[in-house]
């Protein structure tokens, strides 16, 4: 297998374009922590991470895709184990269990558990026989997603499982669904948000609530969306410059080099340095979407489309939280915020879908 | 495109399990709306950005500016009174003020605050909500409590950290300080905050919500000239509330000291003489109008106001029977008994109805009009000069239905009875000059001949007010010229009132009221030997002898007014004084306490004409 993996015949567009955003976030980490804060080491471990993920990335595409989906069970089973785990002793960050120590290494187990999930649903669905998928297969498939999606909810990480959510929508949307289903579900969908009121977490509501008029808990659960907004907003056209935004200076922005590292790249880098950024993304999304057009079989398609659409719903859920265009979810920016496990997730994803386009004309 | 090679064709076909489908066309059209639903989630989300870094930019960073910004107040001290030598009466004293930031506030809080600060949670939630009710800005502090005493000092500032009450604020200020006994309070006045009602007043409409003002008095009167202009200090600081750099400040401008005509000497002597008496004096230069000493009595501490006055104590002033907030110089309205008569000799001699040689049979009363009106006693065969000296109302009964009660109004209006002298002071009363047209104008009635009877010796509906009284008289033995009393020094003086009376007609009357004091007349208690104090007593009755005699208790409760007007010297007078003891029983009683004023007077311009080394005054005086 070996000669079909060469460095000539990796993505380099998608490579470059990744450490383009990926200098980007390292840049806005150092001017959000640098100085006397906990975290001014921050920058130069998330380069470490980045370093670490790209040699992740290249072990990823060094095994066929193939041979990994023929694993899903056992990295299935792995994921679901290690999530009961984090429930039972994880580490309580921020109110959330969603740590795991592990050799003196603190791991975030719903990372992977994304990869699985990209994993699964593309072999699931690459194993269909008709060009439809079945209420059956829809129950199934819905039901294997739904036992680590409720746990890693459970932790409480409702960003996480919202995008976990997006793996499988896009997968049964590609392989074809009826429409009296898509109705269905829609409308299941509809009638079952009164209940979800009720069953998510008091935070939650309250985020949600503050979503909708932040005004409301100016010092509590508006504040992070209050403050981002103002930061994004203080920025303008041409931004302060690098190290130049008051509210991430000044620290009115909570975890700006984190969950609202974008905003503070707003508030430095203005609309233009918004468009620009936004911009890389989508090329980086349109050069997966290029991979999954070009994959040798379906397989290959839904891992490409998978990671598409589990970084796009990431984008949505994390830009337009900053920007006050969706409710608070705690999730971080993929490439740009600094974080072990999520920069070292992503690079295996891009991983992945080399690992597709290497194998291109294999079959 | 790497070359394939053959054999890797044939594993091709046989290698790859059949698990997996190959062909991926069907997909094609699915990924293209996948690409179009990235289109549009980018521009759903550069959408966002675009309303906040372009359309409201500059809201949101006037936000930003806000988060990093603190202004400090920096409050200016008011102006100092001081008295007519340039002597403090009041003075500031550096003290720190409480207030709460509403951004950064907690209302879980507030209790605890409040404990601290020997407060209830409900004196800290009302400030609260007028600031919410008044729409001020979030940001601006708003003023819960003044003058913290150490123990209430020490509880803000060892919780004043961003972790335990960042909502609170100290600021330094200048907080009044007043005399002590209540020397001077009428006058001065006092300051407190403004309250809602007086925002929406013209007077106070211009200052702010937490603004100290002046409520009363000279404060009130004077109070732009006192106040002055706060600056500000600007710091950046973090999301913790630390400061970071200074960046601008604005200094405060603090407010014009304020020089009296009252002379603190004279105040002590005349705070002193009323001292356990309900009353007032009035010292009054008639050469310029220049107020010398205001007393009222019982008087009231100013401090008391300088922090938010306590429920109790307000209520202690303001129940209190005698009503000691009430400035008695310039709102109490009294008749003025016998010191009206020197007006009614006036209009006679100058309207030519009173002889000067007129005399008159006192048999210790007369007839007018079917009703017997009473004198003090029997005087005899009295002339003007001992009419006045011995205030015979006989006499005054019988040349006041002469003269009648037209010219008795005329020449009291000239003089000015029944109007404002229009002191710089608030809420001044009017007192009152009864006459057939005011009677006919206000109650509707006809004018009773028997009325004139009372009014020639200052009964009746005649009232004035102890300012009004040494005005009055004042500008009548000065020879007609009235100059509009005033309490602050260099303040322009208007021109006086002037009336044309004849020099001889001024001196019977001076000559008679110097008679009062130095001939056994009813002031002699006010004479000092070899000095020539002048004077007119006077007993106002406050209720009839009838109801007198059938109330004995409520006679007591009433007793007459005491008024006694001193003036000196005799020629071109220099200080006139107004005595006005409540309930004092005869005006005789009255005349010490203008001969204390008086001669405290002319012992202080004696000591600056010849200055000796055993000089005592109650108050130091500056080196000049």
């Amino acid at each position: 297998m070996a000669r079909y993996r060469s460095f000539r015949d990796l993505d380099w567009p998608l490579l470059i374009i990744s450490l383009i955003i990926c200098s980007l976030g390292v840049l806005q980490i150092y001017s959000a922590t640098h100085g006397d804060t906990p975290w001014h080491n921050a920058w130069w471990k998330q380069i470490i991470y980045i370093v670490i993920g790209l040699g992740l990335m290249w072990l990823t595409t060094s095994v066929d895709y193939h041979t990994l989906l023929g694993q899903v069970p056992i990295l299935y089973t792995l994921s679901v184990l290690g999530l009961i785990a984090t429930v039972a002793v994880g580490n309580v960050v921020f109110h959330a269990r969603r740590w795991i120590h592990l050799f003196g290494v603190s791991f975030q187990i719903s990372e992977f558990v994304k990869l699985v999930i990209i994993l699964l649903v593309a072999r699931y669905l690459s194993e269909l026989k008709s060009d439809e998928v079945s209420a059956r297969d829809l129950l199934k498939l819905g039901g294997l997603v739904a036992i680590p999606v409720a746990l890693v909810y459970y932790q409480p990480d409702l960003g996480t499982a919202i995008t976990c959510v997006s793996v499988l929508a896009a997968g049964i949307l590609l392989a074809g669904l009826r429409w009296q289903y898509v109705a269905g579900i829609a409308l299941a969908c509809a009638l079952a948000l009164p209940v979800g009121w009720y069953l998510i977490k008091d935070y939650q509501r309250a985020r949600f609530l503050t979503f909708r008029d932040p005004s409301l808990d100016p010092r509590g659960a508006g504040y992070q969306v209050i403050q981002s907004k103002i930061a994004i907003g203080h920025g303008g056209i041409w931004g302060a410059g690098l190290t130049k935004g008051t509210q991430t200076q000044l620290r009115f922005l909570p975890a700006a080099h984190n969950d609202l590292i974008f905003s503070g790249f707003a508030e430095e880098h203005g609309f233009v340095g918004v468009v620009v950024a936004l911009g890389l993304y989508f090329l980086l999304l349109m050069q997966i979407v290029q991979n999954a057009q070009t994959a040798p079989d379906r397989a290959g398609m839904y891992i490409c489309m998978g990671v598409g659409a589990l970084l796009l719903c990431h984008l949505l859920v994390n830009v337009g939280m900053v920007a006050g265009e969706m409710p608070l979810t705690g999730i971080p920016l993929p490439l740009m915020s600094a974080g072990g496990s999520i920069t070292m997730s992503v690079f295996v994803m891009l991983g992945l879908v080399n690992n597709v386009r290497l194998r291109r004309f294999a079959s | 495109m790497p070359p394939v090679e053959p054999e890797r064709q044939q594993s091709r076909d046989a290698a790859p399990s059949r698990l997996f489908r190959d062909d991926t066309r069907f997909a094609l059209g699915r990924i293209a709306v996948f690409q179009y639903l990235t289109v549009v989630v980018f521009l759903f989300l550069i959408g966002g950005f675009w309303v906040l870094q372009i359309r409201d930019e500059k809201m949101n960073s006037e936000l930003a500016e806000r988060n990093r910004i603190k202004t400090i107040p920096l409050l200016a001290p008011r102006g100092k009174i001081l008295d007519r030598d340039g002597r403090i009466i009041v003075d500031n004293h550096s003290a720190f003020e409480f207030r709460i930031l509403r951004d950064t506030l907690k209302p879980e809080h507030i209790a605890a605050i409040a404990s601290g600060l020997n407060m209830t949670p409900d004196e800290i939630r009302a400030p609260l909500a007028r600031a919410e009710s008044r729409r001020l800005p979030k940001y601006f502090p708003v003023l819960i409590k003044q003058e913290l005493t150490p123990s209430e000092l020490a509880f803000v500032e060892s919780h004043n950290d961003p972790d335990t009450f960042p909502e609170m604020e100290l600021i330094a200020n200048q907080s009044r300080l007043y005399p002590q006994g209540g020397l001077a309070a009428h006058a001065i006045g006092y300051v407190g905050e403004v309250s809602d009602q007086e925002l929406n007043t013209t007077e106070f409409a211009k200052y702010s919500q937490g603004d100290k003002v002046g409520k009363e008095g000279l404060e009130r009167q004077y109070n732009d000239l006192l106040m002055g202009i706060d600056g500000q200090r600007q710091v950046e600081v973090d999301s913790m509330g630390r400061e970071h750099t200074q960046m601008r400040s604005k200094d405060f401008t603090p407010g014009n000291n304020l020089q009296l005509t009252l002379d603190l000497d004279l105040q002590a002597v005349a705070e002193l003489a009323m001292e356990g008496r309900r009353g007032a004096v009035v010292a009054l230069d008639p050469r310029n109008g220049e107020v010398l000493a205001m007393v009222s009595r019982p008087a009231f501490d100013p401090n008391l106001f300088t922090r938010r006055i306590s429920r109790s104590d307000w209520k202690e002033l303001t129940d209190n029977p005698d009503n000691p907030l009430m400035n008695r110089a310039i709102q109490a309205q009294f008749a003025p008994g016998s010191t009206f008569k020197p007006i009614v000799t006036i209009a006679g001699l100058e309207t030519g109805m009173l002889e000067p040689e007129k005399t008159v049979s006192c048999p210790g009363g007369a007839t007018f009009y079917g009703h017997y009106f009473k004198c003090d006693e029997v005087h005899g065969t009295v002339d003007l000069h001992r009419a006045i000296v011995h205030s015979c109302d006989t006499f005054f009964f019988t040349v006041g239905n002469h003269i009648g009660i037209d010219r008795i109004a005329e020449y009291a209006e000239l003089a000015g009875i029944g109007k404002k002298t229009g002191v710089d002071l608030p809420n001044e009363k009017d007192g009152l000059m009864p006459s057939p047209h005011w009677k006919l104008r206000v109650q509707r009635e006809k004018w009773y001949a028997g009325e004139t009877i009372s009014v020639a010796i200052g009964q009746g509906a005649v009232t004035v007010t102890p300012i009004q009284l040494a005005s009055v008289l004042g500008g009548l033995v000065s020879g007609g010229v009235w100059y509009k009393p005033h309490l602050v020094k260099n303040a322009h003086i208007d021109p006086p009132r002037r009336a044309d009376f004849h020099p001889e007609n001024v001196a019977t009357i001076v000559s008679a009221m110097c008679g009062v004091v130095n001939e056994g007349g009813t002031g002699a208690g006010a004479s000092i030997p070899g000095l020539e104090i002048c004077g007119k007593t006077g007993t106002a009755q406050r209720i009839s002898n009838e109801l007198a005699k059938s109330n004995k208790a409520l006679a007591l409760t009433m007793r007459d007014n005491g008024w006694f007007v001193g003036f000196a010297p005799r020629e071109n007078p220099e200080i006139v004084v107004v005595a006005l003891w409540e309930g004092g029983g005869k005006g005789a009683f009255s005349a010490p306490l203008v001969r204390d004023v008086i001669k405290a007077y002319v012992d202080k311009k004696a000591r600056r004409e010849h200055p000796g080394p055993e000089q005592l005054s109650l108050f130091a005086e500056p080196k000049r």
